[in-house]
């Protein structure tokens, strides 16, 4: 709960507002962030979700609200704040010019991580991310993957508390982004509370909480696992048949169905139970003219989630 | 302050400047052809006058009077002229600025009265050259009166010197060849610096924002204090070596006469350098683009230290109104202060004032850059 003072939290933002002119970025947002916790920030681009890591990050002031980060008031004291978060910004902004070496070398300075573990640092920054023989080459030169990990590397070498990554993988081949997410599990296994944005769904499902953003606004907050069951109350059924615009209009007037929704070629059906369901709609269908549909149950993904709530928060805006 | 990082940004800020090759060239190639531009493009001696003569005499005293004209480096004589009209023609066409017309009862009056008198015409449509010529001429003739006047001492005795033309003689010190350059070059070293120093800086942040890479930066513990004072402390090592060369070439090429102490000249220069680096800071922090940057930073030192440093006006000519405003121009004090050192081998003692002015203006300036900073994106 905010306001009540748990040791464990380590970011915690309470009614937090940010407006640029007459436009609302940030309107009235208010989460927790425990201990080694992995928190996602899952919504559209220009839903709000880089502005509110600026603002913890102390590069963006609140309009009002307040905003703790590991246990200092962000607004009141920025620059201790900074000595304990590290922050990978959406757009890459270390310096091409440099190598790795140096890249690592200025930041080290930067936080001040002792002189006699510098070179330690940087080696096991170096390992685990994956840049063991790229040390001397300029930044300029690596490939996204490689760029991004050093920025997350740049991002920990003074080993912060709290880590901030905007859309750290946006740009970035399949493989490199599993490979970056290994990295952040480990770091939260280290006790590092990670706030991380992204837009891709899949990732969402890596991290232990998600906070739901869409314009401006918190929509849900919980586990991947609560979301879809909050969001989807009852049974998802995936319907595949002919004549799919037919279909919808079909199944929306079917008795003990919810709603329907067209992925690709195929249709998500949300019913309340599932006993005698799945035969009830073939029998449907077939009684309107569609022969042959396959009806199955299906889990519920954060996508299906997704659309719910954001539809749901919108309508009602 | 931590200087751990102050020194991460040196390093960081030097290797970069290493690595941008064409713009360190630049950076040290500048201030060379900008010396001898400016120290060829502007000379203020008028030498070789073109003059013609017209002796209505022809004596011998006539004669040795037009010898000297000729034998005065300030002046070229060109034409020989036998008539009023063709003393019109020639200054008509521009054949000459100035002619010498001796009366035809020249020597005769001097002999009888020990006084005589020449006529000069001048084209005075360039009014500066031709008041400089009639002060040329009187020193020729003031010269040749001064033979004239021992000859008749020797002649008639005492009583004749009495009655001899007097002649105010100008002692020239400090640059006793009135040579202009040994003025001019000193002020073209000011003008150099002034330039060179603030381009130097005025991309300094616009291009950690263009980049993107500022965002990262301000995110961190660093601040404002010691990122400037790490940015500038490399750029002040590149001004530091660009002020040795326009100050060498001032002195070896140009062969200004050096009379000053080294340590008066590296502290002078010094502060300025100080003063037009965080002026090209202060403006970097301002301007987001590098480009503009780069363009304001080239009017707040370029047009005060051109127009109102003294550098090509002398400020006690200037209106009244305009000459409080040249006490605001810091160029001026380096610009002073270069001049005494050079021509009158002044010390730190007589130059405080432009010393104090300096330090408070590198002291006031680099506060305001330090604090223009802000570390945030709103």
């Amino acid at each position: 709960m905010p306001g009540e003072r748990q040791p464990d939290i380590q970011i915690s933002v309470d009614h937090l507002i940010k407006r640029f002119g007459a436009f609302i970025a940030v309107n009235d947002v208010t989460f927790d962030v425990r201990r080694g916790e992995i928190m996602g920030f899952l919504g559209p681009n220009g839903a709000g979700k880089s502005t509110i890591i600026r603002m913890l990050c102390g590069l963006l002031r609140p309009t009002s609200g307040r905003a703790m980060v590991a246990g200092v008031d962000v607004a009141l004291n920025p620059e201790r704040v900074r000595q304990s978060i590290g922050y990978m910004s959406q757009k890459f902004s270390l310096y091409g010019d440099l190598t790795v070496a140096e890249n690592l070398r200025f930041f080290g300075g930067i936080y001040r991580v002792p002189q006699k573990e510098i070179a330690e640092r940087i080696l096991s920054v170096v390992e685990m991310a994956g840049l063991a023989g790229r040390e001397d080459s300029l930044v300029s030169t690596l490939a996204g993957g490689w760029k991004q990990r050093l920025a997350l590397g740049c991002a920990i070498l003074h080993r912060p508390p709290v880590l901030f990554l905007d859309e750290p993988t946006s740009g970035v081949d399949p493989i490199s982004r599993r490979r970056f997410w290994e990295l952040i599990h480990e770091l939260s296994d280290d006790g590092v509370s990670v706030l991380v944005s992204t837009h891709y769904m899949d990732e969402a499902e890596y991290c232990n909480r998600i906070a739901m953003i869409d314009q401006g606004k918190l929509v849900a907050l919980g586990t991947p696992a609560e979301l879809k069951n909050r969001a989807l109350p009852g049974t998802l059924l995936l319907v595949e048949c002919d004549e799919i615009g037919h279909a919808i209009e079909l199944l929306g007037s079917a008795p003990g169905v919810r709603d329907v929704a067209a992925f690709g070629n195929t249709l998500h059906v949300l019913v309340d139970r599932e006993a005698g369901q799945t035969d009830r709609l073939i029998a449907w269908l077939a009684a309107h003219g569609i022969a042959g549909a396959r009806v199955r149950p299906i889990e519920p993904s954060l996508e299906d989630a997704f659309v719910q709530l954001v539809t749901g928060n919108r309508e009602a805006a | 302050m931590k200087l751990r990082r102050v020194r991460a940004v040196v390093v960081k800020e030097g290797l970069q400047i290493w690595r941008d090759r064409r713009s360190l060239i630049i950076a040290l190639l500048m201030p060379f052809m900008q010396m001898l531009l400016l120290g060829y493009g502007v000379n203020l001696d008028i030498k070789h006058v073109a003059v013609c003569t017209f002796d209505r005499e022809n004596s011998q005293t006539s004669q040795s009077l037009l010898k000297h004209f000729q034998a005065s480096s300030y002046f070229a004589v060109k034409h020989v002229l036998d008539s009023y009209k063709s003393v019109t023609t020639a200054l008509d066409r521009g054949d000459c600025v100035i002619t010498i017309v001796i009366p035809p009862d020249f020597s005769e009056r001097l002999r009888d009265s020990g006084q005589s008198s020449i006529q000069a015409i001048l084209d005075a449509t360039d009014d500066n050259t031709a008041a400089v010529a009639t002060g040329y001429a009187q020193s020729v003739v003031s010269g040749f009166s001064d033979e004239v006047q021992l000859q008749f001492s020797g002649i008639g005795g005492a009583s004749v010197a009495a009655a001899a033309p007097l002649s105010l003689e100008a002692r020239v010190w400090y640059n006793e060849d009135l040579d202009s350059r040994n003025f001019i070059i000193p002020g073209v070293v000011a003008v150099v610096m002034a330039l060179v120093g603030s381009q130097l800086t005025s991309l300094t942040i616009s291009r950690e924002w263009e980049r993107g890479t500022m965002e990262l930066l301000v995110s961190t513990p660093i601040t404002s204090m010691e990122l400037m004072i790490g940015k500038l402390l490399p750029y002040f090592a590149i001004g530091m070596l660009d002020a040795t060369f326009c100050l060498g070439i001032a002195v070896w090429w140009f062969g200004v006469p050096f009379r000053g102490s080294l340590a008066t000249l590296t502290l002078v220069t010094v502060l300025f350098l100080i003063v037009v680096l965080s002026i090209g800071y202060l403006v970097s922090v301002t301007i987001r683009t590098q480009l503009g940057a780069s363009q304001i930073a080239l009017i707040l030192t370029m047009l005060p230290t051109m127009m109102l440093s003294g550098y090509t006006f002398p400020i006690d000519q200037m209106p009244d109104f305009i000459r409080p405003v040249t006490y605001l121009v810091y160029s001026r004090y380096y610009l002073t202060a270069l001049k005494s050192i050079f021509l009158k081998g002044s010390g730190v003692v007589d130059l405080w004032f432009p010393i104090l002015i300096m330090l408070l203006y590198a002291a006031a300036v680099g506060t305001w850059a330090a604090r223009a900073f802000r570390k945030s994106l709103d």
